[in-house]
């Protein structure tokens, strides 16, 4: 009798050994990488500080301090509330974020008269705003992961908020272009001295509202179809749902003058539609449609005008921004040279000159970094940005319902694409639109949102990695009654 | 302040930044492993676990402690393929309900379709009066039925296996 409990007892210790294992909660490795970043952060402050004022002030590890200390409470928050969230979320984030505060003081100080940079207070000016929207944005983010327990409870409001999402979209291109137009691009509500940019959020809405509407049609989406030259396509009447996405992002493109948003939307619809039916047509039909209304209004930019020429212009600097390098080219130009000045390494945190670019604190902050860390710092920013987008991905794949699994997976996406569209808008990649880096870019809206995205991945990912616990399903004592109890309890439970 | 300091500081900020990338990559890294390992158990040769291909006799659980207890249930075909769920003292319920562990949006599995339960280390698979059945391998489950590691249940069009 003992021998034979003796090998039955040690598999299955060392088994729980194993399960323990993989279902670490991780949260001390978060917690480590987030003091990391946090050193980062606060010697990115005072290089700038030895750079720019000749001499480290005695406080310029306040704001990389009061940054922490918001972190390390979205992180108690995490360990309370989603201890099985990623671990590299998190402090991949904070990092970027951080970069971004230190970088839009910096801007600050070189903004500032000489004399008066030394004692530039830590709430002044575009990075102590920027600061305290981080303050503001985390505590959202700490708020979401309070009241969204369960990321498939967002499934229920898919429809209010697809509709959010439209109206959200809608509402810049119908106000008048005073409430709305900041250099040429319509996407802003402004009352008084205040603006917020709803596309960031409708982003969100609308990407739940994709997500809840793909995993319902799905089945229709992937099975009928034709075949041609090997390639699946689907039918003619399945296109319908495309098509209107297709025609809302054109719209956008046309009353809200910019490309990016609408390549956002599109691509995030296209990009959710492909991971549902895991059909590449999906993909081709995007591009198609996408480069072919491109196409189109550029063409008709060049001969009707009106509400096309805008992207027009856009294109022509783009073909050739040196061709009126002191009018229309001057702000990609002054970014590629930029760009060219930072060098591999780059002139050191402090020493660029970021006021000689226009917008720096927001379109082109990537090009006001890359001046001062180089191709060297900034493939590191992009390496981190790809890891968010990884992580984001690996929750979508580990997450246990299709609904997370699109909606994961489709957030992490649009992140990657926003990243994608404004970096290589900057690059002369593309044509250059005006969307907000992501965690860097000065402004309130495009943090909260990409905050907001952040907690709905760390939720999804909490509940990928989380060990089955308590029966959610029809009530049933866990590994109570024998067999033949089990066999009698009730097998079907209908609830409202 | 001395420009050698400045220098030395710069090219250090640079690195300890490429240190943080590092450093979250092996974080990361660590995190794939540990699915990459319990994969690999599954094709180690197997002592004690070629009894565990048998399926244990219902009535005896004392036999089915024997081989390696089951970790992981992970699922082989269907639109979740390659999710993986650990599991705990908890049972697991399958389908299409919202509220299920593992979600199944399958036309041919029904709201609550099979649930699995843990007891004494053995894990049992039963059916919940679904309309299109139940399988263990090629077999209908009729009633609470042990499930061996590495044999597929077949839901719909979904299969799953446990694994140790």
């Amino acid at each position: 009798m003992t021998a034979a409990a003796a090998p039955a007892a040690s598999p299955a210790s060392t088994g729980e050994q194993s399960g323990v294992r993989l279902a670490r909660s991780r949260r001390n490795a978060e917690l480590s990488l987030l003091l990391l970043a946090m050193v980062l952060v606060a010697a990115y402050a005072a290089m700038i500080e030895a750079k720019a004022l000749d001499t480290i002030t005695s406080d310029f590890w306040v704001p990389a301090a009061a940054l922490g200390l918001v972190f390390l409470g979205l992180h108690l928050v995490i360990r309370w509330l989603a201890p099985y969230a990623d671990p590299a979320l998190l402090p991949a984030v904070a990092l970027l974020n951080g970069i971004g505060v230190g970088f839009l003081r910096r801007y600050d100080l070189a903004q500032a008269a000489p004399a008066e940079r030394a004692d530039l207070a830590i709430f002044a000016g575009t990075g102590g705003r920027q600061l305290a929207w981080t303050l503001a944005a985390v505590a959202l983010a700490a708020g979401l992961l309070a009241i969204l327990r369960d990321h498939r409870t967002l499934s229920r409001y898919a429809y209010t908020l697809g509709l959010a999402g439209i109206v959200l979209v809608m509402i810049p291109a119908v106000l008048p272009g005073r409430f709305s137009e900041i250099n040429g691009a319509k996407l802003w509500i402004r009352v008084g001295g205040f603006q917020i940019q709803p596309g960031e959020f409708a982003k969100l809405a609308l990407l739940t509202f994709f997500a809840y509407y793909l995993v319902r049609k799905r089945e229709v989406l992937s099975l009928a179809s034709r075949r041609v030259l090997g390639i699946d396509f689907p039918r003619g009447r399945d296109l319908g749902p495309v098509l209107v996405v297709w025609l809302v992002s054109i719209l956008v493109l046309v009353f809200e003058k910019d490309l990016g948003t609408s390549l956002l939307y599109f691509g995030m619809f296209v990009v959710t539609l492909y991971v549902a039916t895991e059909r590449v047509s999906w993909l081709l039909i995007g591009l198609i449609l996408f480069f072919g209304g491109a196409y189109l209004a550029y063409l008709l930019g060049s001969t009707v005008g009106g509400p096309f020429a805008n992207f027009y212009d856009r294109a022509q600097i783009w073909l050739d921004p040196f061709a009126e390098p002191y009018d229309r080219g001057y702000q990609l130009v002054q970014g590629l040279l930029t760009l060219g000045t930072g060098g591999l390494f780059g002139a050191g945190p402090g020493g660029g000159q970021p006021t000689l670019l226009p917008e720096v604190q927001t379109d082109f902050i990537f090009a006001g970094i890359g001046e001062e860390i180089g191709l060297f710092g900034l493939s590191a920013l992009l390496v981190v940005y790809l890891l968010i987008v990884e992580r984001g991905l690996r929750a979508a794949l580990a997450v246990r319902d299709s609904f997370g699994k699109l909606l994961a997976g489709g957030l992490a996406f649009t992140l990657g694409l926003q990243v994608f569209v404004i970096v290589g808008g900057i690059s002369k990649l593309i044509p250059l639109t005006g969307q907000t880096t992501p965690f860097l870019s000065a402004g309130g809206s495009s943090l909260m949102a990409n905050w907001l995205l952040i907690a709905v991945l760390l939720r999804v990912s909490d509940g990928a990695r989380r060990p089955v616990t308590g029966g959610r399903g029809p009530a049933a004592r866990p590994g109570g009654g024998a067999p033949d109890q089990l066999h009698g309890a009730p097998t079907e439970v209908i609830r409202p | 302040m001395p420009e050698l300091v400045i220098t030395v500081a710069r090219f250090g900020f640079l690195i300890l930044l490429w240190i943080f990338v590092f450093t979250v990559v092996g974080v990361i890294r660590r995190d794939l492993f540990a699915g990459a390992r319990s994969s690999r158990l599954v094709a180690a040769p197997r002592g004690v676990g070629a009894s565990t291909n048998q399926p244990a006799p219902p009535g005896k659980p004392a036999k089915a402690k024997r081989g390696r207890a089951a970790h992981q249930m992970v699922v082989t075909a269907g639109q979740l393929a390659g999710t993986r769920i650990t599991l705990g003292e908890a049972q697991i319920t399958i389908g299409r309900a919202e509220d299920s562990t593992l979600v199944i949006t399958d036309d041919y599995a029904s709201a609550r379709h099979a649930r699995l339960v843990p007891r004494d280390g053995q894990w049992y698979v039963e059916d919940l009066g679904s309309t299109n059945g139940t399988y263990l391998d090629r077999a209908k489950v009729t009633g609470p039925t042990p499930v061996p590691l590495g044999v597929p249940i077949r839901i719909g069009r979904t299969s799953l296996e446990l694994r140790p």
